[in-house]
Formats: C-alpha cells, sequence, structure tokens
C-alpha cells in the first residue's frame, strides 16, 4: 500500500517536472498554432506539445470539427494563421493540390529521431506528413451469441451472410448485421472498404479515369444489398452514432464499425454491461475468395504550413515531437491506435491491428479519391432501396465523378 | 425624402449588405462560369504507414504558375450550368429521344441529381408553406382569445419550436420517432403496424421533414398575426356584430382581409426559406430519400474533401433564379400596390 | 359592448381550449421530454430496450445509485466550460440585435418615407439578398477574413450577422413604418426640426412595438446560428450551437451526447426568464406591432 501511493507520487512528479520542463523541447523561440480535429488523442497530442510553450514560445490551437473546411484558406494567407495542420488520409489531398505545406525532411533527420520509417508519409520523394495513428473499420461481434449458435467467426463475407442468415432463420433476431450505410460519406466508405478487397484500383493506372464499373464493382453492390437482408429497415440512417445504441440493445450480433469507436463498446460502464462484456472484435471480412480485409486503412498525421518563417515551422515540428513523446504515449496509450514506437495494443485496437496484419489495404491518397467519394456517396442509395440496377447505380457515380473531376480539371 | 437624406438614413445598411452579400453574390457568379485548370500531375512512389504504392499526386508548384497566370480558373461559360450535376441539358434530350413512356421519362429525369433535389424542394416549398400559415393563423385567433394572464406562458411555449436549436431539437426527434422510441411506438399502436418505421420508407420520410418544417416554423407565422390581431379594428368588428355577422363571418370577412397583408409577408418569408431547405435533411438523415438544393450545395462545399466551388456556385445561383421566379407573383403585387401610392 | 362581441358558446370555448392544449402539448412536448431526460443518463434517455426508461431510469438509477443525475450539466458546464460558450453567445446576441436594429430602424424609416421607385428596387434586391444560401456566402468569407487577419473573433461574426440579418430586418421594419402616420414626422419638420431630429422626437418614442417584433426575430436569428458561428469562430470564441455540435460526437469519437442535451436545456430555461421578464414588453410589442406586408 504504502509502496504503491509512493510509486504515484513519484511517477506524478514526473509527470509534473515533464510539465515545467520545457527546456526537454529546447526550442528558443518561435510560434507553434496547431489546427485540428475536436477529439480526445488529439486533444492529448496538442497537450503535449502545448507543454513546450515558454516565454519565447507561444503554442495555441484551434480543435473544431471544421478544421477540414478552414485549412485551406488558413494556410493560404502569408503567412498562414497556422503552423501545424492535423490532417489524415483524406484531408491531406487539398494541402498537398494546394501546395501548402512544407517537405520535412529537413526536421526529421535533424529532430525527428524518435519516428519509425512507417510514420513519414511520403509523396514524390519527400516527407510531407507524419502519421501517428491509425484507424480502420472492422468486424464486431457477440461472443456469447455465435458460441450459442455454434457460429465461428465470420472471416469472409460468405461467412458473415451466412452466420446472420442462420442468425435470422433460428430467430435470434430479426437485424443480426448492422453497417454505416446511411448515405452520403458513410456509404460510400463501405463501398470503398469492400472494393479495396477485391484488390482492384479505382481508377485506371496513372490517370484520374473512374474504372469501377466492372464485375467487381457490381459484386460489391449486390454484396451490399444482401447485406440489408438481414440488417434493421432504418439502414439508411446508420452511422457510428446510430448504431451503438442499436448495439446496446442487443439487437446486432455482428457489425461493421470503426476501431475508433471499440473501447466505448467493451467499457465497464458501458449503458449494457453484459454486452459490453461479450462484444469482442476482428479482422474485417474478405470478399470475393480474395484474402485482403475488406477495410480502407486510414491514418491520422501532422504537416507543417509552407506559408511560415522557417523559425516557426522548426519550433513546430520540434513541438509536435513532444506531443508524440513516449510520455504522451504512456499516458494515453488506450486512446488511440499509434503508429509510435513503443506502442502496445489494447484489446480495443484488435481488430484494426488484425486488418494491418491481414494486409489490408490503405486509403487511396490520390487527389481525386474525394471526388469519388462524393460521387458514390450520393449515387448508392437509390440502388439498395431497389430503385435501379447495380449497372444504373455505378453508371449515375461514373456520371457524377465525370462531371466533378472535370471540373476540377482532372478530365477534359 | 431628398436622395441625400435617404443615403444618410440607409447608407450604413446597405454599405453591410454590398459587403457583405450583394459582392459574394457577384462573386461567386463569376466563379459559377470558370472550371479549375487542367491539373498537371505526377505519379510517384508515395509511402505511407501501410506501405507504398505507385500514385498520382498534383505538381503544386506547376499549378500555382497557371494560377498566377489565370486565377478563377478556365473560362467555361455556362456549361457548369447544363452539365449532368445541374440542369443537364443533354440528358434531359436523351432521356426525351430515348423513353418509351411517361413513366420512364419520370423515373429517368428523377434520377438527375439536381431535377431530383429541386422536386423535393418544391414539394416542402408548396405544402408546408401553406400549412405554416393556415396553423399559425389559427394559434393565433386562439391564443388571442385565451386570458391575459396565460397569454405569456402560452407565447413563450408556442415559441419553443423556434427556440429549441434544430441541431438538438431534430436530435431528439429523431429518437423519439425511432420504431422504439416514444412517438414511433406510439404509431405503432395506433396504426396496428408493428413493422412501422418512419425511417424507413421514403414517403414516411419526407411526410416527416414536412411535419418537422410545419412545428418548426408555425411559432414565426403565429407570431406575425397575432401581433396583427391585436390592431383589427375592434368598431369593424363590432358594427359588424351589429349587422347580425356571425362569428365565423366576422372572422371571414374581416380579421381575414385585415390579416391578408401579413399573410403576404409571412407567404414571401416562408416560400424563400422552405425553398433553402437543409437542416431537417441533416437532422433527419434523410438525405437517402430527400435531397434539397441547398444539400447539394453543402454536399459540395463541405462533404467534400476538395470543395467544388464552381459546382457549388452555380447550384447558389440556380437558387437566387428559382426563389425570384416563385416571388414573381408577390413581387409584381408589390410592384402594382407601390406605383398606386407614389 | 366589447364584452358582449367576445362572449363565446361554451362549445367554442372548449374547442378553443382543447385546440391551445394539444398546440401546447405539441410545441412544448419535445422540449419538456428534453428537459426531463437531461437528468437521466443516455442509456435511459436515448434507450432502444423501452422507451419508458427514459421516464424511469433504470440505467440512471445503476449506474448513480438514483433515478436523476447532474452528470450532464456537470460535464457540460465544469468540464467543458460551457459557460465560456454562454458568454460568447451573449455578446453575439446582444450585440447583433442592437446593430442590426439600429441599422434596420434608419434603413426602414428611409424606405418607408421615401417615394422614390429606388426604393421598391432596394427592397426586391434586399429580397434576393436573402435568397442566397448561408453557406454558400460562408465559405466565400472564408480567404478574405484569413487575409484580413480578422477571422475568428467575435466582432466579426457579430457584422456577418448583422449583415445577413440586414434583408429580414429592413422589410420587417419598413412595413412597420408604413403603418405609422406620415402625418407625425412631417408636423414636426413643418415646426423646423431636420428630417432626423423629426425621426428622434416624433418617430422614436412610437417606434418600440415594432422594434420589439423584429428584435426577437434577429434574437433568434444569431442565437440559432449553426452555418455562420460554426466556421468564421476559433474553439475558444465559440458559440454556444457550435459548442453543443462538438459534443455530439463523430466517426472518430463517441458523442457526450448527454452535456448536449443537458447544455440545450441550460440555454433555454434562461429565455424562459427572459420572456417572463419581459413578457409585457413582447405582447404589447407584438400588441401594437402591425407588421404589414
Amino acid at each position: 500500500m504504502n509502496f504503491r501511493i509512493k510509486a504515484t507520487i513519484v511517477s506524478a512528479a514526473l509527470t509534473a517536472s515533464a510539465g515545467v520542463a520545457w527546456a526537454d523541447c529546447g526550442i528558443e523561440s518561435g510560434s507553434v498554432r496547431i489546427l485540428s480535429n475536436d477529439f480526445v488523442a488529439l486533444h492529448a497530442v496538442a497537450d503535449w506539445a502545448g507543454k513546450c510553450a515558454s516565454d519565447t514560445v507561444e503554442v495555441t490551437r484551434n480543435q473544431t470539427e471544421e478544421h477540414k473546411n478552414i485549412q485551406v484558406p488558413a494556410l493560404t494567407t502569408n503567412p498562414a494563421s497556422y503552423t501545424v495542420a492535423v490532417v489524415a488520409t483524406n484531408s491531406i489531398v487539398p494541402l498537398l493540390n494546394d501546395g501548402l505545406i512544407r517537405p520535412l525532411d529537413e526536421y526529421v533527420e535533424k529532430w525527428g529521431d524518435q519516428l519509425l520509417d512507417s510514420q513519414k508519409i511520403v509523396v514524390d520523394g519527400k516527407i510531407m506528413a507524419i502519421a501517428f495513428m491509425a484507424n480502420a473499420q472492422h468486424l464486431y461481434y457477440r461472443k456469447d451469441i455465435l458460441e450459442e449458435n455454434g457460429i465461428d467467426v465470420p472471416a469472409t463475407y460468405e461467412e458473415l451472410l451466412a452466420a446472420a442468415d442462420k442468425l435470422k432463420s433460428a430467430g435470434v433476431m430479426d437485424a443480426p448485421l448492422a453497417s454505416n450505410f446511411k448515405p452520403g460519406w458513410n456509404v460510400a466508405a463501405e463501398f470503398v472498404n469492400t472494393y479495396l478487397a477485391t484488390g482492384d484500383n479505382f481508377f485506371e493506372p496513372g490517370s484520374a479515369k473512374l474504372a469501377i464499373q466492372n464485375e467487381n464493382g457490381l459484386a460489391v453492390l449486390e454484396n451490399m444489398k444482401k447485406m440489408l437482408d438481414y440488417m434493421s429497415a432504418d439502414w439508411a440512417t446508420f452511422d457510428s452514432n446510430s448504431t451503438r445504441p442499436i448495439w446496446e440493445a442487443g439487437e446486432n450480433a455482428l457489425a461493421i464499425g470503426w476501431g475508433s469507436r471499440t473501447s466505448e463498446m467493451i467499457a465497464e460502464d458501458s449503458p449494457a454491461p453484459e454486452i459490453a462484456k461479450a462484444t469482442a472484435f476482428a479482422a474485417a471480412p474478405t470478399f470475393n475468395g480474395n484474402s485482403i480485409p475488406a477495410a480502407a486503412l486510414w491514418w491520422d498525421g501532422f504537416t507543417i504550413a509552407k506559408n511560415i518563417s522557417d523559425e516557426d515551422a522548426e519550433a513546430s515540428f520540434r513541438a509536435m515531437m513532444n506531443g508524440l513523446s513516449q510520455d504522451m504515449l504512456a499516458e494515453n496509450a488506450d486512446a488511440a491506435v499509434w503508429l509510435i514506437d513503443g506502442y502496445e495494443p489494447a484489446p480495443s485496437a484488435t481488430g484494426v491491428i488484425a486488418n494491418l496484419q491481414g494486409g489490408a489495404r490503405p486509403y487511396p491518397m490520390l487527389p481525386y479519391m474525394g471526388l469519388l467519394h462524393t460521387a458514390l456517396g450520393d449515387n448508392l442509395a437509390e440502388f439498395l432501396q431497389g430503385k435501379e440496377s447495380a449497372e444504373q447505380a455505378l453508371a449515375d457515380v461514373n456520371a457524377a465523378y465525370t462531371t466533378a473531376a472535370t471540373e476540377a480539371g482532372y478530365l477534359n | 425624402m431628398p436622395h441625400k437624406t435617404f443615403m444618410a438614413f440607409i447608407w450604413p445598411s446597405l454599405l453591410a449588405m454590398i459587403l457583405f452579400i450583394a459582392l459574394p453574390i457577384l462573386s461567386v457568379g463569376y466563379q459559377s462560369l470558370f472550371i479549375e485548370h487542367e491539373q498537371i500531375v505526377v505519379v510517384s512512389e508515395n509511402c505511407g504507414p501501410f506501405g507504398c504504392t505507385k500514385e498520382a499526386s498534383v505538381d503544386a508548384e506547376a499549378m500555382a504558375e497557371l494560377r498566377a497566370e489565370q486565377p478563377a480558373g478556365r473560362f467555361n461559360g455556362l456549361d457548369t450550368y447544363s452539365n449532368a450535376s445541374h440542369l443537364a441539358f443533354d440528358e434531359i434530350g436523351e432521356i426525351f429521344a430515348t423513353s418509351e413512356n411517361f413513366g420512364e421519362i419520370r423515373n429517368r429525369i428523377m434520377n438527375l441529381p439536381f431535377y431530383k433535389a429541386l422536386i423535393f424542394t418544391l414539394a416542402y416549398t408548396f405544402i408546408v408553406t401553406p400549412l405554416v400559415i393556415l396553423l399559425g393563423f389559427i394559434i393565433a385567433i386562439v391564443v388571442n382569445s385565451i386570458p391575459k394572464l396565460l397569454k405569456g406562458p402560452v407565447i413563450f411555449f408556442s415559441l419553443l419550436p423556434m427556440l429549441v436549436t434544430p441541431l438538438v431539437g431534430s436530435l431528439v426527434l429523431f429518437w423519439m420517432i425511432d420504431s422504439r422510441g416514444i412517438i414511433g411506438a406510439a404509431l405503432q399502436t395506433i396504426f396496428a403496424d408493428p413493422s412501422l418505421s418512419l425511417k424507413a420508407s421514403p414517403a414516411l420520410t419526407w411526410v416527416t421533414l414536412f411535419v418537422y418544417g410545419v412545428w418548426h416554423s408555425a411559432p414565426f407565422a403565429f407570431v406575425v398575426f397575432y401581433a396583427g390581431l391585436q390592431t383589427v379594428p375592434q368598431d369593424t368588428l363590432e358594427s359588424a356584430m351589429v349587422d347580425g355577422a356571425s362569428r365565423w363571418e366576422r372572422v371571414r370577412f374581416v380579421t381575414i382581409p385585415y390579416l391578408m397583408p401579413l399573410a403576404t409577408f409571412i407567404a414571401l418569408m416562408q416560400l424563400m426559406d422552405n425553398f433553402r431547405v437543409f437542416e431537417p435533411i441533416i437532422g433527419f438523415s434523410a438525405a437517402a430519400s430527400a435531397t434539397s438544393l441547398s444539400y447539394l450545395i453543402y454536399n459540395d462545399l463541405r462533404a467534400a474533401e476538395s470543395p467544388l466551388f464552381g459546382s457549388a456556385a452555380a447550384t447558389s445561383m440556380l437558387t437566387i433564379v428559382g426563389v425570384i421566379i416563385l416571388l414573381l407573383p408577390v413581387l409584381r403585387r408589390n410592384w402594382r400596390e407601390f406605383n398606386r401610392k407614389t | 359592448m366589447a364584452n358582449l362581441a367576445n362572449r363565446k358558446p361554451p362549445s367554442l370555448v372548449f374547442v378553443s381550449t382543447a385546440f391551445v392544449l394539444f398546440w401546447l402539448v405539441v410545441a412544448a412536448f419535445p422540449f419538456l421530454w428534453t428537459m426531463w431526460g437531461s437528468f437521466k443518463v443516455e442509456g435511459d434517455f436515448f434507450s432502444r430496450a423501452d422507451w419508458m426508461n427514459a421516464i424511469t431510469g433504470p440505467v440512471t438509477q445503476r449506474q448513480n445509485g438514483s433515478a436523476f443525475t447532474g452528470a450532464g450539466y456537470e460535464g457540460a458546464w465544469v468540464q467543458q466550460e460551457f459557460w465560456r460558450a454562454v458568454i460568447n453567445t451573449s455578446i453575439v446576441v446582444f450585440f447583433t440585435v442592437v446593430i442590426s436594429l439600429t441599422l434596420g430602424t434608419l434603413g426602414g424609416y428611409a424606405l418607408a418615407r421615401s417615394g422614390f421607385k429606388y426604393t421598391f428596387w432596394l427592397l426586391m434586391a434586399a429580397l434576393v439578398f436573402r435568397a442566397m444560401p448561408h453557406v454558400t456566402l460562408v465559405s466565400g468569407y472564408l480567404l478574405p477574413f484569413f487575409e484580413l487577419n480578422i477571422w475568428g473573433y467575435l466582432p466579426t461574426t457579430i457584422i456577418v450577422l448583422v449583415a445577413i440579418n440586414q434583408p429580414f430586418t429592413l422589410w420587417m421594419l419598413h412595413s412597420f413604418f408604413l403603418s405609422i402616420p406620415k402625418d407625425l414626422d412631417e408636423a414636426a419638420m413643418v415646426d423646423g426640426c431636420t428630417r432626423f431630429q423629426a425621426f428622434r422626437l416624433a418617430i422614436i418614442p412610437v417606434m418600440w412595438p415594432g422594434v420589439v417584433t423584429t428584435g426577437l426575430f434577429s434574437f433568434l436569428l444569431a442565437y440559432n446560428d449553426f452555418t455562420v458561428t460554426s466556421m468564421l469562430l476559433t474553439q475558444e470564441n465559440a458559440t454556444m450551437i457550435p459548442k453543443i455540435n462538438s459534443f455530439l460526437g463523430s466517426t472518430q469519437e463517441e458523442g457526450k451526447v448527454m452535456y448536449a442535451v443537458a447544455a440545450v436545456v441550460s440555454a433555454i430555461v434562461p429565455l424562459f426568464v427572459l420572456i417572463l421578464f419581459f413578457q409585457r414588453q413582447i405582447v404589447s410589442g407584438l400588441t401594437a406591432g402591425a407588421v404589414k406586408g
């Protein structure tokens, strides 16, 4: 007992000393202004970067869900309003397209010893961003229900549908399956996940021409349609927020959900503790006889603005290195699937790690991927509602994408 | 009033509107005529946490040069307006040329994003606006007749649908209409249909949005009508009564004509607001069955990683044109009235 | 006589009372439900097992030992510092309403008293201005605001809200001034007043009712705005609605929905007090409101 109290005091003292020891950051002067999304893991990183603040080093931050919408104008001005923009696989693209962020090679060499090679996002031979956490969708399942009904954890979509069918026909559940099929960003993400698992690419090599109007594209759509047989009639409203209470009410046994939302599902203080205890995670199912998990891998990372002084850029990089330090990791190990050296996966990370090990493919970081994502999000609902054929849906996606890509200058 | 005095009074207001609305509208209109420069794309080995791939990326420096020469992009005339995501003239021509019957024409036009959104927008505008006016009028008449003491609280509670921010209002309502929520469960009992779900069927989603629209805007009509009711000349009412007019006749022949200008005002504002319907579509996750013009703009500007400014600009200009067409009858009436006055 | 005119048959009293009650339930029930639910935990208020849980609160009972909890309020106000947002909102709303009304009364008065054709076209232009979707406008503001280094501050947002609100304010106040007899200010001018003195001495004393009604709507616009405030303010300057939105969660993170619910309730209760307090002004403002289209 005594010993434990002492240990707590010691660790508290350590934390406190890390807090005041800005000398650790060693930054002489500069201004660090962070723009990021608004969630716990990013708060932790920004907090630790903020510990570099001193009389001569200013660290400010703006953490908002609107970061995506303000980052381009905010970094376009000279000097840029922010020195650090925290981005994800998709939101780095507009910054790259407009040339608003600077290569980090120089700083990585000088101050980035702690970084793993896998953290460096290299575009056209230059390090443009430092990734620090990963995310992906994967399978959520109910151990208890699968066991009771003699079902193995599904590893393929065929098995997943068979399992759902078994549960439904046995009368265990009306709608054993859930997946984020809400039109817009969510349903498009599901299409992307499954299409990646076919091994095909979305575009013709080296071109912005869409290449999903093929058998694989149709197979992906047919598979989504089959999933609907085992999903609630309300599927068109399903996103991470709306499916969670359904899971907690015990109405699903199988779901495709985000890795970043797993810890709340198995939390001890969950409103449904029995269900939380019986919830487990696995890699996303594979599709169509391929061995690739049907999940796009995402990273979150930081970039440094181009239109700022070199002094501020260096100060920003070093502050962010403190933000990604081992001390930060030790305090926030469960907050995310970190890509930082020394990270030990928590139980909530099993799904994402299994995806990584299974060889899931990254979300394509292409300049025109966002246009396709929007086109997919707008044009799949009618097919899923049974109002049009899969061929027509893909033709609609193609038309919407082509119009958008022409306007954006990628196609003629 | 001399021009000079007029300007002295109105310039602050005018300045604010010119700076923050008129100039942006002009720039949006200008922007809608342009598309982005042809992108210079390089293919190279890109690496990240999940391995390396040969991928395309934009040559930002070369693009910067292009933009320095011609900041607005490539001139595209009205082509953005006529492309497949907007008025889709080519597609419509083809649909009329190749379709066999009216049903097919209708279905294929409804499959074009702009027209799909336009149909819902118009349906919403023309169903919600009259209902708002009617409901607001009835509430105003009834509230006007209750004892004075109760008026304050009743007015406050009547304003609640407007006061609760749509963000959370729709969240709570969305939950209440869930098949397991209090309203959803009640409806299932009333219609004796355990599979009834307001979220599942497109038709019921439309109805839900209409009901929400009326609920949310009725307080506005109520307040305006209520204010108007206070000024209905009592002597006219009394002389109508002396002439033996029944209660209904007094409402019909005195109150309603007196409130007509107010109804026009409400109709004007409501037509506009409803034509820009957007928040309930997001709040009720209704995009599968209902999209509106504003939703299309939002999609181009916010939902996308790289905003399509030209496309959003074109839809915005079309929205303005749509509003002007809608308001034309009202405007003509105002013009005639204005001329009569002067 | 008036009494006689207003005396109603019992059946009508019954019907109208029933209607008022029905309307009150429809209008207020979702809010009262929210208010009640704000003292529960999320598992109860948003329970799928049985909506009765929102009333009885079994999960709240299990997690807190009592059927009510102030956790949502504590989380929102203490942990998430919702009071900052409340202060910001108060500043934004106050100045937006005051500035809107000042500009609007001056402009509306001029529009109502000038007989030239351009006043008609100005009013029409204001209508067209109002038709512009706000999200397009706001996206256009971002780059210039960052360049001028005025992005993120409360005054910028206030001016934008005033400008966006101006067409509506002008229309409403213009209609109102039309209903004030011209003789009033013209008599003052015959007595040697300038136009502005006439406005100040003859019009200002009688214009309050119209101003109150218009002010109510300006207030609601500024108070409920999300499009403008979420895009133009930094995190620390955020007003209530964007702040509440940040409680709702995203793909990355579980929402703290009960914080949002508690925040909404605590944002509305002061309004209730305000409205009760100003009840007489508002009702009499509406009474003489005479807004004419």
